[in-house]
C-alpha cells in the first residue's frame, strides 16, 4: 500500500486491522535494520506522502510530508540559509543502503540526532506538530505550529522514537535553525580516551559554547575523511566567522600543552562531522555488529576501556563529549549483549543493538529492556493508539 | 462565570472522616491537614478566581509514602489533586471538592549535584531558583526561568512544562529534563530516563509526562541538565512608536538566524506600569518596547549586538539604547520581571493570558487585541516573550464588580480564539488546567481529543488523578476504548460535558 493522501492512509490502516493485518511501516525503507525484525504481512509504504507544504523562513518553520526525503528538506532550508539543528544523520549506509534516501518521517520515528545532540537537541525537540493515522485508522492530530505549546499532552514527543508502532505520521511540523556562517573543528592529537573525555567535558562545561566534542581512537581516527594519524580529540565551533576563529585562537593557547594540535576550516571540518554524524564509514563495516551507547558523558572513556579490554577486536568511538559510544565488535551472538549493558548500566549507560544478522535482532533485545512495570506501562500506551497491534508489530519488543 | 466541574463523588464525600483517619494512620504525625480553616490556604492556585477546599490536604515526605496514599485513594475510589507551589496560572491545583491535595512541599531537597555530568538530581518541590543557586558558584545554571522562579517548584515545572525569559535560547522544561521518578495512581511507582540524553528505544514517557498537568503521575524526583552560564551578555533596549513596527523587527532578528538569550515585549501600559513601580529608565514616548538580550562567548556578542542594531534601525526603532554593562543590563530586565507586580498596582484583579501565535502574525494579533479590549470594555495590558510568540496579555478587571470577571473570562476567551485562529495555540507554557478547558475543541477535534484521553488511560485507568483538568469532557476508558471512526469522523454521541 502506497497511500498519497491522508484519507488513503486512513483507510488503508483501517482496512488492515478490520482484516486483521499487520503492517511493516515505511518511510523509505533505509533503516529497516534499526530495530527488532518486524513481523507483517503486509507493507505500508508512507513515501507517497511526500512533499513540502508549508515553509515559512522567517518563522523558523516547515510543514511537510513523513516520506519527504531529508535531502529534499535540506536542500530547500540551506537556499535560505537554513538547515535542522538536529543534524539528523545519513544512516542508510550503516546498513548497506545507497547514501541520502532517507525521510525526515523515518528520521522522527528513530529520533535521530547527530553531534549537535547535547546543544540543540534531538529530532524530538524541533517535532512542533503532527498529523498521524493510529492503529484503528484514526486521523487525528497534536501540538501546534508553533515554537512553545502547552496545550494537551505532548504526543509529538512520544511519537517520535515511537518507530512507527504509535501511529503512521501522515504530515509533521519542524522547527528549523539559521545555518552557522561559519565553522572550524580544533584537532587535539594523541591522547588516550580517558584524558580526552576529561578535556571534552571541560569544554562542555565552558562558555565557549562547542557544537561538537567527539574522541576517535587512532585506528578510526584513519578512516576520518581528512585522516588523522594519531588517536584525536575532535571540538567544532560554529557561528560568525571572527566568532569561530577567536574561539579556536583562545583555546589554542589554553590547550597547548595537551597534544599536537591541528585545526580543520570550513569543508574540512563539516566533513569530519558528516563522517562523524553518519558513522558508518568510520567503523568497519561487513558482518560487525554495531552498538550504540548512551552514556552520562563523563563516563564515555571509562566505559570505552572497559568495553575494549574486555572485547578483542572491537573498535568505537565517542561523541557527544561521551555521551554515545559506538562500538563495533566482531559477529560473536548472544554473549556480548549482556557485556555491552553490563559495563553501560554500571555507568548509568543503556545500549541499542543498532546493526546484526536478523536471527540475532530476533533472540537478542535489540533495545534496552526496561523494568516490568516500565515495560507494562508502555505496552498500555502503545495499545491506547494501536490495540489490535497493527503498526510494525515486533518493531520494539519481541511481545508486541 | 461558574466553573463547571465533574459532579462530586458522594461517597467521598461522605467517607471523608473514614479517609482521614486511614491517612493519618498511613502517615507521620502532621502530614495530614484536615481543618476547614487550614484548608483553606491549599483553595485556590495561583488562577485565584477559582476556589475549593478539599477533602484533606496530605504532605508526604517519601517516595513510599507517595504510592501509599495513591493505592490508598485508588481503592477507597478517592481522587488526588498534586500541588507544587501552587503559583499555576491555568488552575492546575484547583483542588476538587471530592478529593485531597497531594502536597509536595517536603519533597525539598537536592539529593545530587553532579557536576561532572552537568545535572542535578532533585525532588520535585525544589524551587526552580534553587537548582541555578546550587551550581552558579560553579559557572552553571538551570536553563528555564519561569518570573515565578523563587516560589514555583521543579515537579510543577514539569507538569506545565514551564519556560521562561531564556527559553528561546536555552529550551523548555522538556528540553532540560533527563529523568523523573513518577509514582502512578495505583501507586506503581516507574523511572524514566535517567543522566544520558535520549534513551534506548523505550517510548519517550519522560516527554509526554512533561507538560502532562499532573493528569499521569506524581514527579517524586527529577533529574535536570545544568548549562554553563555565558561568557558575556549585552542588552538593547529598543522603542518603537507603533507595535507593528516592533512586531516586524522580532521577525527579522528571526529570519536574521540571530538566537537571543531573551527577546521580550512591553506595550505602552506595561512600560508605564513597570516605569511607575520600579523606575528602570524606560523611555515614556513609545508604543512598544522590545528588551533583546544577547549572550554567548565574548567574540560573539559585540557582533551579533550590532546585527540586531542594525535590524531596529532598518524597522524604524525611534529610541535604541545599548548596553554590555551588567549591572545595566539587569536594570533594563527589572521592568519586564517586575511587570506582573507592577500591572497589579494597576488594578484590584488581572487574568494573565498564554496564548502563542506564528511570529510574524505579532502586529495583527495585538490589534485585534486592542480592538477585543474595547469591545468587553476592560484594560489590557501586554508584555510578552516575543521570540517566540508567546503572549501573556494581561486582562484588568476587579472581582469586586459583578459581572467583571465574567466579562474578563470571555475577554480572555477571544483573545485564544484568535491566536488559534492565526495558526496558534492556546496555551505556550502555563497549562491549560481548567482555565482553557473549555476551549480545547478550538484547537482539537473529538478524535484528537479521544487519543489524548485513552493516553490518560493507560496512566490511570479510573480517572482519579486531577480530573476536571485538561479535557472538556470526561469519558470512561472503556467507552474510549469502544469508540470507531467512520470517514475520519468520531460516531461521537453527543455527551454532556461531566
Ligand atoms: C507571578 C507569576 C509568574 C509566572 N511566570 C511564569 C513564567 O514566566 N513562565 C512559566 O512557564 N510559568 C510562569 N508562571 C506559572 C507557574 O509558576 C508555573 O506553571 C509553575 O511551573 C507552577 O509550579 P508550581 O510548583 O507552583 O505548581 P502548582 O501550581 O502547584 O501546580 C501546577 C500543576 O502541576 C501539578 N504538579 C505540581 N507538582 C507536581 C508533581 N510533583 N507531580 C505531578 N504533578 C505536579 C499540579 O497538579 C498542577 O496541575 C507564573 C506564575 C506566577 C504566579
Amino acid at each position: 500500500m502506497v497511500p498519497t493522501t491522508e484519507a488513503q492512509l486512513s483507510d488503508a490502516v483501517a482496512a488492515a486491522a478490520a482484516g486483521g493485518h499487520r503492517c511493516h511501516v515505511t518511510g523509505r525503507a533505509t533503516k529497516t535494520g534499526y530495530g527488532r525484525p518486524v513481523e507483517a504481512d503486509a507493507i505500508l509504504d508512507l513515501s507517497g506522502l511526500s512533499g513540502i507544504r508549508d515553509y515559512q523562513p522567517d518563522e523558523l518553520v516547515v510543514r511537510l510530508g513523513p516520506g519527504t526525503p531529508l535531502a529534499e528538506l535540506e536542500a530547500a532550508l540551506a537556499e535560505h540559509g537554513q538547515c535542522l539543528a538536529f543534524e539528523p544523520p545519513d544512516l542508510g549506509p550503516l546498513y548497506g543502503e545507497a547514501a541520502g534516501q532517507g525521510s525526515i518521517g523515518g528520521a522522527i520515528a528513530c529520533n535521530l540526532s547527530g553531534p549537535r545532540r547535547p546543544r540543540f537537541g534531538a529530532a524530538r525537540d524541533h517535532l512542533l506538530g503532527f498529523a498521524a493515522v493510529s492503529g484503528r485508522g484514526e486521523l487525528f492530530k497534536a501540538g501546534g505550529q508553533v515554537v512553545k505549546n502547552v496545550s494537551g499532552y505532548d504526543l509529538p514527543k512520544l511519537l517520535a522514537g515511537s518507530f512507527g508502532t504509535l501511529g503512521c505520521l501522515a504530515e509533521v511540523t519542524l522547527r528549523v535553525a539559521g545555518r552557522p556562517a561559519g565553522e572550524a573543528t580544533l584537532v587535539v592529537g594523541g591522547c588516550d580516551e580517558i584524558r580526552a573525555v576529561d578535556l571534552l567535558n571541560r569544554l562542555a562545561g565552558g562558555p565557549l559554547e562547542p557544537t561538537g566534542l567527539a574522541y576517535l581512537p587512532a585506528v578510526v581516527a584513519v578512516h576520518a575523511p581528512h585522516p588523522l594519524t594519531a588517536s584525536a580529540a575532535v571540538m567544532r565551533f560554529e557561528g560568525p566567522p571572527g566568532s569561530v576563529a577567536a574561539r579556536l585562537l583562545h583555546l589554542q593557547a589554553e590547550l597547548a600543552g595537551e597534544g599536537a594540535l591541528e585545526t580543520l576550516e570550513g569543508p574540512a571540518s563539516a566533513e569530519l562531522w558528516a563522517a562523524l554524524r553518519d558513522v558508518a564509514s568510520l567503523l568497519p563495516g561487513g558482518a560487525r555488529q554495531i552498538w550504540r551507547v548512551v552514556l552520562p558523558p563523563a563516563a564515555g572513556g571509562r566505559v570505552a576501556a572497559a568495553l575494549d579490554a574486555a572485547l578483542p577486536g572491537c573498535q568505537w568511538l565517542l561523541d557527544w563529549g561521551g555521551g554515545l559510544l559506538w562500538l563495533a565488535i566482531p559477529p560473536k551472538p548472544g554473549a556480548a549483549a549482556e557485556l555491552v549493558r553490563a559495563v553501560a548500566g554500571r555507568h548509568g549507560g543503556r545500549a541499542t543493538l543498532m546493526r546484526a544478522a536478523l536471527e540475532l535482532r530476533r533472540t537478542v533485545p535489540v533495545f534496552e529492556p526496561e523494568e516490568p512495570a516500565l515495560d507494562a506501562l508502555s505496552l498500555r500506551v502503545k495499545r491506547a493508539f494501536d490495540p489490535q497491534g497493527v503498526l510494525n508489530p515486533g518493531r520494539l519488543r519481541a511481545e508486541w | 462565570m461558574t466553573l463547571l466541574m465533574p459532579p462530586p463523588d458522594q461517597a467521598s464525600l461522605d467517607g471523608r472522616e473514614a479517609l482521614v483517619a486511614a491517612l493519618t494512620r498511613l502517615l507521620p504525625a502532621g502530614a495530614v491537614i484536615s481543618n476547614r480553616t487550614a484548608l483553606g490556604a491549599y483553595e485556590c492556585d495561583g488562577l485565584t478566581a477559582y476556589t475549593e477546599k478539599p477533602l484533606a490536604v496530605v504532605l508526604p515526605q517519601t517516595t513510599a509514602e507517595v504510592a501509599a496514599i495513591l493505592a490508598l485513594c485508588s481503592a477507597r475510589g478517592v481522587k488526588v489533586v498534586p500541588r507544587g507551589a501552587g503559583t499555576s496560572l491555568s488552575g492546575g491545583a484547583l483542588p476538587l471538592a471530592d478529593g485531597i491535595v497531594m502536597a509536595m512541599a517536603r519533597f525539598n531537597r537536592i539529593l545530587e549535584v553532579d557536576l561532572a555530568n552537568r545535572c542535578i538530581v532533585a525532588q520535585p518541590g525544589v524551587t526552580n531558583l534553587a537548582l541555578s543557586q546550587a551550581v552558579a558558584a560553579d559557572g552553571l545554571f538551570y536553563g528555564p526561568d519561569p518570573s515565578s522562579q523563587i516560589a514555583c517548584t521543579i515537579g510543577g515545572n514539569v507538569a506545565e512544562n514551564s519556560g521562561g525569559v531564556h527559553c528561546l535560547k536555552y529550551g523548555l522544561t522538556t528540553n532540560n529534563l533527563l529523568g523523573a521518578e513518577l509514582v502512578l495512581m495505583d501507586g506503581t511507582v516507574v523511572r524514566l530516563g535517567g543522566k544520558t540524553l535520549d534513551g534506548a528505544g523505550g517510548y519517550d514517557l519522560l516527554g509526554l509526562i512533561t507538560g502532562s498537568e499532573g493528569l499521569l503521575g506524581v514527579v517524586t524526583e527529577v533529574t535536570v541538565r545544568v548549562l554553563p552560564k555565558p561568557q558575556a551578555a549585552g542588552a538593547l533596549l529598543i522603542g518603537f512608536a507603533d507595535i507593528a513596527a516592533a512586531g516586524a523587527c522580532v521577525a527579522a532578528v528571526i529570519r536574521a538566524g540571530i538566537v537571543p538569550g531573551g527577546m521580550e515585549m512591553m506595550d505602552r501600559a506595561a512600560i508605564h506600569a513597570a516605569e511607575a513601580y520600579c523606575a528602570p529608565g524606560y523611555p515614556l514616548d513609545v508604543a512598544a518596547l522590545l528588551i533583546v538580550v544577547l549572550d554567548g562567548p565574548d567574540s560573539e556578542v559585540p557582533e551579533l549586538m550590532a546585527a540586531v542594531s542594525a535590524i531596529a534601525r532598518a524597522a524604524g526603532a525611534v529610541s535604541l539604547q545599548e548596553t554590555r554593562d551588567d549591572r545595566r543590563r539587569l536594570a533594563f530586565w527589572a521592568g519586564r520581571k517586575a511587570a506582573f507586580s507592577a500591572v497589579g498596582r494597576l488594578s484590584p484583579d488581572y487574568l494573565c493570558m498564554d496564548g502563542t501565535i506564528p511570529r510574524r502574525r505579532l502586529a495583527e494579533i495585538l490589534t485585534t487585541i486592542s480592538a477585543l479590549s474595547a469591545t468587553h470594555d476592560l484594560r489590557c495590558v501586554n508584555v510578552f516573550h516575543a521570540g517566540d510568540g508567546n503572549l501573556h496579555p494581561l486582562i484588568l478587571y476587579d472581582a469586586n464588580v459583578p459581572g467583571e470577571l465574567d466579562r474578563a473570562e470571555a475577554f480572555g476567551a477571544d483573545i485564544l480564539r484568535a491566536c488559534v485562529a492565526v495558526g496558534g495555540v492556546l496555551s505556550g507554557e502555563h497549562g491549560i488546567g481548567v482555565e482553557k478547558r473549555d476551549l480545547m475543541d478550538t484547537m482539537f477535534d473529538a478524535t484528537d481529543l479521544a487519543i489524548q484521553q485513552r493516553v490518560k488511560c493507560a496512566f490511570d485507568p479510573a480517572g482519579r488523578l486531577n480530573p476536571g483538568k485538561v479535557f472538556p469532557t470526561l469519558h470512561r476508558c472503556a467507552e474510549l476504548g469502544r469508540l470507531h471512526v467512520h470517514g475520519g469522523k468520531l460516531r461521537f454521541p453527543d455527551l454532556p460535558r461531566f
